[in-house]
């Protein structure tokens, strides 16, 4: 038997009432945890809501990342120039035939073709000689002139053969090149020497089929001929349209350049056009739909912040007892206040964090199902264990309140 | 949430001359309709080292007296004085202050925290007054030992006895070294066997000089006291 060890506190420390903040802590989680099934399911609303948070923003974010992606990597490269109608009725070329030449001159153009629908009236593409007899044979398809300079302008792949370069162009050889459907329908697959087709009564040698091309899709289905054979053949009086892929963000700069480059007497002839980006309307659609699930994830936190209050409370009941007993023990109102608020608020943090990672979770998985980079602002995952400690904050004030208001008597007599 | 210091001196309590617990007409009055007096006028001196019991019907107002001596509970009217301190100036705060550090329960319901170790529900004592949070575990199990409780460290209280239960909440009691020890019918709930036990123990204090003041209903728990106080209808009605 040992006496109570004797106080080696002087005077002026006495009397002292005082929490360290490791103790408050401690009191907290062994509260919590003394009860883990109970702390799990009051934590899953807010868990719920918060994930339904950071995978809405996370896949908002994804989606648009992805859409924006795609239209920077083709559209905002692209300018097309187009002739338009002189307004005073002066039949005259508006696009000169070395606009290719001109434009390759401009900084920031990567590549510049010209493209002419040619107008061939009824004349029918056929394969020549017949491949086969009994099959439809004629067909009515686009034929197309093209400078060599566009098939890099809109990153054209070959499937066979070889495309069309400036001696076929100067010339004026009959050759042509197929696009692969066009090639399809026409039951062409191979090429040698011979192949070839014809257009209405003109005999075009084929030198390559196209595998695909990035932009100009129409051209999938066209024969496309060199601007040499189009004049001689068709009566092509000028090129009707020019392409050119810029580099990343000179778009801009050079819709303004290139009438100047082309035609410095009339530039307004010329007609510049480039995608413009479907931002707006996109916006629109997921600003709709991110309210939608915004509003879901903020009910879920609101069921999830009325769970831990009531959960907080419910514990306050059954713990009146302890509240007397940490009161008698020389426990503040604001201890026992601050040990619920504890409490409610790493419910919080806790089902902020399980609920960020399993909104990224959700952001990863879907982004892989759809073959999209997951992309996530940092600031959410990292926001939402601070939403989820302000929501257990908010929801366990009531509850706190109430412990403090406890008299020590009253909690001593009524609890055991 | 440091709070400062009423005040008290030790050395005026090493010299006794100083009561511990000086009630001078302590009225408590609980309701404003038709209010019941639980406490009239009582007068009372309790002395450093003294061990009193309390005895009296149920209702006659043991257990207000005590709250009030221990700062759970305020008196309607008159003067406490707290080892010279008067503690109806002090604020919450400050009342928490002192039953941290000069004032220790033992309950008939013992009110231990039932999903925490022994050793953790006597080093909770430790919690609450800045005290340092290194050694905690040392003076816990040095108290836990006193009661012959060193072998129970780890368990639950609800895998022990009665007898053992109080014995914990004794432990916790003495970790925090308090002046007065306030005892509401700490062997109301045991067996006659187990009570002599928890008697030796608080006899064991009383010689090693703690004050402790005790209520209970059982005439030969009473003896054991050097002093005993009957109560009747909120006034003292023998001392002696
Ligand atoms: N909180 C309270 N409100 C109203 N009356 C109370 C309250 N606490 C105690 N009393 C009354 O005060 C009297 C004394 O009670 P108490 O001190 O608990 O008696 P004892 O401990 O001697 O059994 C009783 O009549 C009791 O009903
Ligand atoms: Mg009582």
């Amino acid at each position: 038997m040992t006496t109570p060890a004797p106080s080696r506190r002087g005077p002026a420390e006495a009397g002292r009432s005082g929490m360290w903040a490791r103790d408050l802590l401690t009191e907290a989680f062994a509260g919590l945890f003394g009860r883990p099934l109970r702390m799990a399911l009051t934590v899953l609303g807010t868990v719920i809501g918060l994930a339904a948070l950071v995978a809405t923003l996370g896949l908002s974010r994804t989606a648009g990342n992805q859409i924006i992606g795609r239209f920077d990597e083709l559209n905002a490269t692209e300018i097309t120039v187009l002739a338009n109608p002189d307004p005073n009725g002066d039949p005259g070329p508006t696009i000169p035939w070395d606009a290719p030449q001109r434009l390759s001159r401009l900084n920031g153009v990567v590549a510049a073709g010209t493209l002419s629908e040619i107008d061939v009236g009824d004349d029918l593409v056929s394969a020549s000689p017949m491949r086969d007899p009994r099959r439809r044979t004629d067909f009515k398809l686009a034929v197309e002139a093209a400078s060599p300079e566009l098939f890099t302008a809109i990153r054209a792949k070959l499937h066979s053969g070889r495309l069309p370069d400036r001696g076929h162009e100067q010339r004026g050889d009959h050759v042509a090149v197929l696009g692969p459907n066009a090639a399809e329908q026409l039951g062409i697959t191979r090429l040698d020497g011979s192949t070839a087709i014809r257009i209405g009564d003109q005999v075009l040698t084929v030198i390559g089929i196209l595998d695909e091309v990035a932009r100009k899709h129409t051209l999938l289905s066209a024969v496309i001929i060199p601007e040499g054979a189009a004049r001689s053949l068709f009566a092509l009086q000028a090129p009707q349209s020019v392409v050119v892929e810029t580099a990343v963000g000179a778009t801009s700069l050079l819709s303004r350049q290139i009438p100047l480059a082309l035609r410095p007497d009339k530039p307004d002839t010329l007609k510049i056009s480039s995608p413009q980006p479907p931002q707006q309307l996109r916006a629109g659609v997921s600003r709709d739909l991110n309210v939608l699930f915004l509003m879901l994830g903020g009910v879920s936190l609101l069921v999830g912040a009325i769970g831990i209050a009531n959960v907080t409370l419910v514990s306050v009941m059954e713990r009146v007892g302890e509240i007397g007993l940490r009161r008698a023990l020389g426990a503040t109102r604001r201890h026992i206040a601050g040990q619920f608020l504890m409490e409610s608020v790493t419910m919080g943090v806790l089902g902020g964090v399980l609920g960020a990672s399993i909104g990224m979770l959700v952001v990863v998985a879907v982004a892989a199902y759809q073959s999209w980079t997951p992309v996530i602002d940092p600031f959410v995952p990292l926001l939402a264990p601070v939403i989820g400690g302000v929501t257990g904050l908010l929801a366990g004030l009531y509850p706190a309140l109430r412990a403090a208001a406890l008299q020590p008597v009253e909690a001593l007599r009524s609890g055991t | 949430m440091v709070e400062d210091s009423p005040g008290i001196d030790d050395e005026r309590l090493v010299e006794a001359a100083v009561p511990m617990v000086e009630l001078t007409r302590i009225t408590r009055r609980y309701g404003s309709v038709a209010p019941v007096e639980a406490l009239r006028s009582v007068d009372l001196e309790v002395r450093t080292g003294e061990w009193v019991a309390i005895v009296g019907a149920s209702g006659s107002g043991k257990s207000t007296l005590l709250n009030i001596v221990g700062c759970l509970d305020r008196q309607t009217s008159g003067t406490y004085r707290l080892a010279g301190v008067d503690v109806s100036t002090l604020n919450d705060r400050q009342r928490a202050g002192m039953r941290s550090h000069y004032l220790a329960f033992i309950f008939q319901s013992f009110h231990l925290m039932a999903h925490r170790s022994v050793l953790e529900n006597v080093t909770l004592a430790e919690v609450y007054g800045r005290r340092p949070r290194t050694g905690r575990q040392g003076r816990a199990h040095a108290a836990l030992s006193a009661v012959g409780l060193e072998g129970r460290t780890d368990f639950l209280p609800t895998r022990l006895s009665g007898g053992e239960r109080q014995r914990v909440a004794i432990a916790r009691a003495l970790i925090s070294g308090p002046k007065l020890l306030l005892c509401d019918e700490p062997t109301g709930n045991l067996d006659s066997a187990t009570t002599q036990g928890i008697l030796e123990l608080l006899g064991g204090l009383h010689d090693k000089g703690l004050t402790i003041i005790m209520i209970t209903h059982d005439i030969t728990v009473a003896d054991r006291a050097e002093r005993r106080l009957r109560i009747a209808d909120g006034k003292i009605a023998g001392d002696g």
